[in-house]
């Protein structure tokens, strides 16, 4: 990479924060500090600002740069992370951002602890909000990582660590100064860039095979050195059938994992109304919808245009393709196109993860202080003092997660951004959904059902993450040398999901507690008619 | 206290009441505007409230004898037995049920066919599109059509029910705190 490309995007992307932090001064400006400002915005955005705010949340560093890298290494079965992360949106908007927004006020545990004993509840969904989304910035800060590797060329050392700290430092700003609001605003100005960004390098692609879809697909093939197989399923989870189980309980984990994800679930609060709710959820599935189907293109494109060799000479988990990709539609390194396109993309890609970052970090200080700190000191102070306190709280958990997250992030930089976001998803999966879906449609669920149910997703989800091949006993795993992998798959959904249930289940049948009908009624009504809803 | 009872005499209240109104929850629907869900939507919570000057309730309410607390948490039971809330979930249920069976397991097919018969997957359909590749498009079209489906049942079906069962319940709650909602 040359100097050119290196200045131009880390001015584009100054630019960017500079906006950002900008929106995020002005927001705060006026702020009073209530809860209700801090975690919602004061509920007050359009169904269509928010459908652009949750593509800006839901597109990670994991879709526009991992899911592109995999496509471009191993051709269709990258495409499965797209179509379970769109189909994904189904459940959503049936099941969960109407009922959400009805019955709850800022986190998932208010949903759960609305029918329950409250302590227990909110400290186990509280803990699972924390950890799943921990995991996810995770994945953000490896992306982070990957883009700045290849930005200032080198691969390892001091640069990619100081600027996984500053990512983290900005977000901790962007959340702990602007509260929901300046979040928001930065989602839907990346939302915009990025579909900007991804509409005019597909345009360009297609230019290039003048529009010839066929052309591309049969380049794509050819240059892979896999011929056909790279446009069929099974290049990289064929073969061995833990491969094939691994490549389901993927999917399982894609499609299911959504609507457990905190950072998505508090965007529904952000809106007036359940209707609102839906209506953004609708427009966020036609933007996130379109913005899949571009990838697609884009993916193969990356393999066409630049091939498997070079993408891996630059980042062997394929994170790079996308700004390699531009880079060469360009007009190739040194032409003054290939150098603003990559300059362009690179700063995009930044953008993508700093506002997802925000949200995240958003969503998990909501937990820590709403659902963590609130249950476990509520006692001293009157109302309103308290709440303010609360806020204080998830202002200074915002800065706890970054450390943890960036901490993490270090640590873990050499895996696939998609494929860890694709753990978290199955952590959500495990430990969130289940117990979300019982306390709106179970009238019999109970407290201990709802505690097990969290637990009982999160901790086998988990530990078997910590059992797998990602962590020890193969030679592309955290801890090479040590060999610790009982659990033969990468992820855990398989497992895990139904395992959550099971103990939601069980945890309901052997408790003693008679479910409290009225609280149920409660819940019934609130979810399906807003009566009641904040 | 005293004014939920009054409301109570004035909504002639009961099941009996629901039951007649059952059959026009869906005749209102049409009045409602077809906006195409992927236009940009209005001001927002514009048409929100556009049932505010709905008929009158249609709940049945909450006994004298008890006291305003029990009353309160008896008029979510008592909302919940309504015909005209059975209906609202009813209609819920009968779109959702069978549309999430139907997406999940048309998507846990493909993935299973992906991972199970790469054979069928490779065969080519048209030039380099294999079945694979429709099978993916096919996912993306059915995820569109069903995401306009749900809102198309829920803005004619669900909505103005909805939302008068929601005044209706507010109000409810609200005369049984004393007002202090």
């Amino acid at each position: 990479m040359t100097g050119d490309h290196q200045t131009l995007a880390l001015l584009l992307f100054g630019g960017f924060v500079a906006v950002t932090l900008g929106i995020t001064t002005w927001v705060s400006r006026r702020r009073r500090g209530s809860a209700e400002e801090f975690y919602t915005g004061g509920r007050l955005f359009s169904p269509m600002e928010n459908g652009f705010a949750i593509t800006g949340d839901y597109i990670s560093a994991a879709s526009f740069l991992g899911v592109t890298g995999l496509i471009a290494l191993y051709g269709y079965d990258g495409l499965l992370y797209v179509v379970g992360f769109l189909v994904a949106w189904l459940v959503v908007l049936f099941l969960v951002a109407e009922l959400v927004r009805n019955c709850g006020r800022f986190t998932l545990a208010d949903v759960v602890a609305a029918r329950m004993s409250e302590r227990p509840v909110r400290i186990a969904a509280g803990t699972s909000s924390v950890v799943v989304s921990v995991l996810y910035l995770v994945a953000q800060m490896v992306g982070a990582g990957s883009l700045v590797a290849l930005l200032l060329g080198r691969t390892s050392g001091a640069a990619q660590a100081w600027t996984v700290i500053g990512v983290g430092a900005l977000m901790v700003v962007y959340v702990s100064l602007g509260g929901m609001r300046a979040t928001t605003w930065i989602q839907i100005v990346k939302a915009v860039l990025l579909l900007g960004g991804t509409v005019a390098l597909t345009v360009l692609l297609l230019l290039r095979f003048h529009g010839d879809v066929d052309r591309l697909l049969v380049t794509a093939a050819q240059r892979s050195g896999h011929g056909d197989a790279f446009l069929a399923p099974g290049l990289k989870y064929g073969g061995s059938w833990t491969a094939r189980l691994d490549f389901i309980s993927l999917g399982l984990a894609l499609v299911l994992g959504t609507a457990g994800l905190p950072h998505i679930l508090s965007r529904f609060y952000t809106v007036p109304t359940a209707r609102a709710a839906r209506r953004s959820a609708v427009w966020s599935i036609g933007l996130i919808g379109g913005f899949y189907l571009l990838t697609i293109v884009l993916g193969f494109g990356a393999a066409a245009v630049v091939g498997p060799a070079a993408l891996r000479a630059s980042n062997a988990a394929g994170n790079t393709a996308m700004p390699l990709l531009a880079l060469d539609l360009g007009g190739g390194a040194g032409s003054t196109g290939g150098t603003v396109l990559f300059a362009v993309v690179a700063a995009v890609a930044f953008a993508t993860i700093l506002a997802v970052v925000a949200g995240v970090t958003l969503a998990s200080s909501a937990s820590v202080a709403h659902d963590l700190y609130a249950t476990l000191r509520r006692s001293s102070g009157g109302q309103k003092g308290e709440a303010r306190r609360e806020v204080a709280v998830a202002r200074s958990a915002a800065v706890g997660i970054g450390v943890v997250a960036i901490a993490l992030g270090l640590l873990a930089r050499d895996l696939n951004v998609a494929y860890l976001v694709g753990l978290a998803f199955a952590v959500a999966a495990s430990a969130n959904l289940p117990v979300l879906m019982y306390s709106l449609f179970w009238r019999g669920f109970t407290t201990r059902g709802a505690v097990w149910a969290v637990y009982g997703g999160l901790l086998p989800a988990l530990g078997l993450v910590l059992l797998s091949p990602v962590v020890s006993g193969s030679p592309g795993s955290l801890f090479p040398r040590v060999d610790f992998q009982y659990f033969p798959l990468q992820n855990p959904g398989i497992v895990s999901i139904p395992l959550g249930f099971l103990a939601g289940w069980l945890g309901t049948v052997t408790s003693d507690e008679m479910p409290d009908d009225a609280k149920y009624a409660e819940t019934e009504v609130r979810s399906l008619t807003g009566a009641g809803a904040v | 206290m005293q004014s939920s009872d009054d409301r109570a005499r004035e909504s002639g209240g009961g099941p009996e009441r629901s039951a007649e109104n059952r059959g026009d929850h869906g005749a209102p629907a049409r009045d409602v505007r077809h906006e195409d869900p992927w236009d940009a939507p209005s001001a927002l919570g514009r048409d929100e409230w556009y049932g505010a000057g709905s008929p009158a309730p249609t709940l049945p309410s909450a006994r004298r004898e008890r006291d305003a607390a029990a009353r309160a948490r008896e008029v979510y039971v008592e909302v919940q037995r309504s015909a005209a809330f059975q209906e609202v979930r009813g209609r819920y249920r009968r779109f959702v049920v069978p549309g999430v069976v139907l997406f999940l397991s048309w998507y846990v097919a493909y993935v299973v066919a992906a991972t199970t018969a790469p054979g069928l997957m490779a065969r080519p359909v048209v030039g380099a599109v294999n079945v694979a590749m429709v099978a993916v498009l096919a996912q993306f079209v059915t995820t569109f059509l069903l995401t306009w489906a749900y809102t198309r049942h829920a803005r004619l079906r669900r909505d103005r029910a909805a939302l008068e069962l929601r005044w209706d319940t507010q109000e409810l709650t609200r005369e049984t705190r004393g007002g202090a909602w």
